[in-house]
């Protein structure tokens, strides 16, 4: 399944491939004609992708391909071992955890999970996780500070879940809870951003000595397509929301808001999944290996002074 | 102010006369109230019991002591940081609340005493754009908790929220987090914060601060919640329970310490103060 503005990129590549497969199978030499048309289909990725709107990376961040936390766990990882439940009520699939090597020391990661397929996104509830998922990554923080691992959240929701069961099992208070267990951790957390960081439901995972976001991935406090409904009573203006919102890696480095924007390949994660993780791989061990030499206080405030300062205010 | 949105009902009494403004009309027991009745009565229903909103002022005056009350907001200013327009530019909604309030943001409140205990009290004004938390309401929380650890007071935050303001979205998202660890400047020095919730408390303020209180009190009836009911509706396509979000359902299911009608939480709030802030005894009364 493709996006409509990748439509022309799709097409040429085929061309592409039908005339190899053509100079193949014939034995003549098209070199020169395909050696043109690699040129052309870079151009046009190129300039695709360098005047991408906003709303065009929504659609990006949310291409089924990109990096998944499963997927994470498994090729940026080594050893990685899946932790389940949250002690309480159930386990959450929204929401993998466990215990991984990263670089030949051990680390905990939590992260949101969605599915690849619509069975499997039903079973994992499209990424949006109830209070058990949030309460089962409380447990991986506390895990964390017993051992002196890292911890890394992977971000990738369109929001906590709305639902009866979740409210009344105190899908705010978990959320608010995670986010103030997070800000207490004594170990060095790093949060990504890998597609969608919808609102408290990404944030409960993002409170990060560094947070990292993917070149497509977006961030904000509402989805455009609900605030949309919210603001302009109509979810189709969706794009305008989406513009209103910056809620782009680089609106969002601007802001302050992400500390740095993990480079995706041409033509973006989801057609590239093994280059875009490699390339998250080493920007999680630079920032891992930068908050090294703090001690646990210093980890705790330096989270404090990093969050802190968030916002736009003028003092009269 | 807040009350006037109130007092849409004209009510014709005796020979036709037109006394508008006068009266009001309960929500929950369709009574005519007479605004005086209603104001005497801390904007509860004398018939059924109903909570009416509570301006921020009169907040104030309900729950510190006479005279105590310095106010430490309104120093602190909204910006426009995305330069952000839906159908209204957000300067000039920003400059629409400030008309009608008075006030620069959603939140007010400052220093004074509950029955004794040193306490800054915040309220956030519903009336300012439905009580939304941008920047100004997150760094008016962060400031008075440091204020309130650095002067051994106690916190409380009355809270009535939408959420968080969308006009600043990814910022107004980040005073989730500030607000939360901002608190715990208290928790180092033991000095306590009571978290009320009115009607409404929703979104990302119920989802940070005011969630993570030692005591989480609340009005009778407020809608309380994470998602909003229409959202959820929305979800589930089903019709929601009775008294769904409501304090009393809260309650039940183990979120709040107690309901305590408006009446009462003057005294409730002492007690807990009270029994909590470690100059609590020694300060009562004085
Ligand atoms: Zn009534």
């Amino acid at each position: 399944m493709a996006l409509e503005f990748e439509q022309p990129i799709l097409e040429l590549e085929a061309r592409i491939r039908e005339l190899r497969e053509y100079a193949e199978e014939k034995d003549v030499d098209l070199s020169d004609e395909i050696g043109l048309l690699q040129q052309k289909l870079e151009r046009l990725q190129k300039e695709t992708f360098a005047n991408l709107s906003r709303w065009q990376r929504v659609q990006l961040a949310r291409a089924p391909g990109r990096p998944t936390t499963l997927d994470i766990v498994e090729n940026v990882f080594e050893d990685f071992i899946e932790l389940h439940g949250d002690r309480a009520f159930a386990d959450d699939p929204a929401v993998v955890a466990g215990l991984a090597r990263f670089r030949g020391s051990s680390v905990v990661v939590v992260g949101h999970q969605k599915g690849k397929t619509t069975k499997e996104n039903i079973h994992r509830n499209f990424g949006m996780p109830h209070p058990e998922g949030y309460r089962k990554a409380m447990r991986m923080m506390d895990l964390a500070d017993r051992f002196g691992f890292p911890f890394v959240s992977l971000i990738d929701t369109p929001g906590a879940y709305p639902g009866v069961s979740a409210e009344e099992r105190g899908q705010a208070w978990v959320i608010a809870q995670s986010i103030q267990r997070m800000g207490r951790l004594k170990v060095p957390a790093v949060a990504v951003i890998l597609g969608e960081g919808g609102s408290g439901g990404a944030l409960a995972i993002g409170v990060g000595n560094r947070v990292l976001i993917m070149e497509n991935a977006w961030y904000s406090v509402i989805s455009p397509e609900s605030c949309a409904a919210i603001l302009w009573r109509d979810a189709a203006q969706a794009e305008a929301a989406a513009e209103a919102l910056k809620l782009t890696a680089h609106d969002l480095r601007e802001l302050g808001v992400v500390d740095r924007i993990v480079p995706e390949p041409g033509g973006g994660a989801h057609r590239h999944p093994e280059r875009a993780m490699q390339a998250l791989a080493e920007a999680l061990a630079e920032e891992l290996e930068a908050l090294e030499p703090l001690g646990p206080e210093e980890l705790v405030e330096d989270r404090y002074r990093r969050f802190r300062r968030m916002g736009a205010v003028r003092i009269e | 102010m807040a009350l006037d949105r109130l007092f849409r009902r004209r009510r014709t009494r005796g020979g036709g006369r037109d006394v508008p403004e006068l009266w009001l009309k309960c929500p929950a027991c369709e009574a005519q109230i007479y605004k005086k009745d209603l104001e005497a009565n801390l904007m509860v229903c004398p018939e059924c019991g109903h909570h009416f909103r509570l301006g921020v002022e009169e907040r104030v005056r309900l729950l510190l002591d006479e005279g105590t009350f310095e106010v430490t907001t309104g120093r602190v200013q909204p910006e426009d940081p995305l330069r952000f327009e839906d159908t209204e530019p957000y300067r000039e909604r920003l400059a629409r609340y400030r008309e009608k309030t008075g006030r620069p943001d959603a939140i007010y409140g400052g220093t004074g005493a509950v029955e004794g205990v040193p306490t800054l009290l915040l309220a956030m004004d519903y009336a300012f754009a439905g009580g939304s938390m941008g920047s100004v309401v997150g760094e008016e929380i962060a400031r008075g908790a440091e204020q309130a650890a650095a002067e051994g007071r106690a916190l409380v935050i009355v809270a009535a929220s939408g959420g968080a303001r969308m006009q600043e979205a990814a910022l107004s998202l980040m005073q989730m987090a500030k607000t939360t660890m901002a608190l715990d400047r208290l928790w180092e020095r033991r000095l306590p914060y009571v978290s009320i919730l009115t009607d409404p408390t929703t979104g990302g303020v119920t989802a940070s601060f005011a969630a993570l209180a030692d005591v989480i009190l609340a009005e009778p009836g407020a809608l309380i919640g994470f998602a909003g009911p229409r959202v959820i509706k929305q979800t589930i396509r089903q019709d929601l329970p009775e008294g769904f979000q409501r304090s009393e359902f809260l309650l039940q299911h183990g979120m709040l310490d107690q309901v305590v009608p408006r009446e009462r939480l003057r005294s409730t709030l002492a007690q807990v103060l009270r029994l909590l802030h470690p100059e609590g005894a020694k300060t009562r009364g004085a």
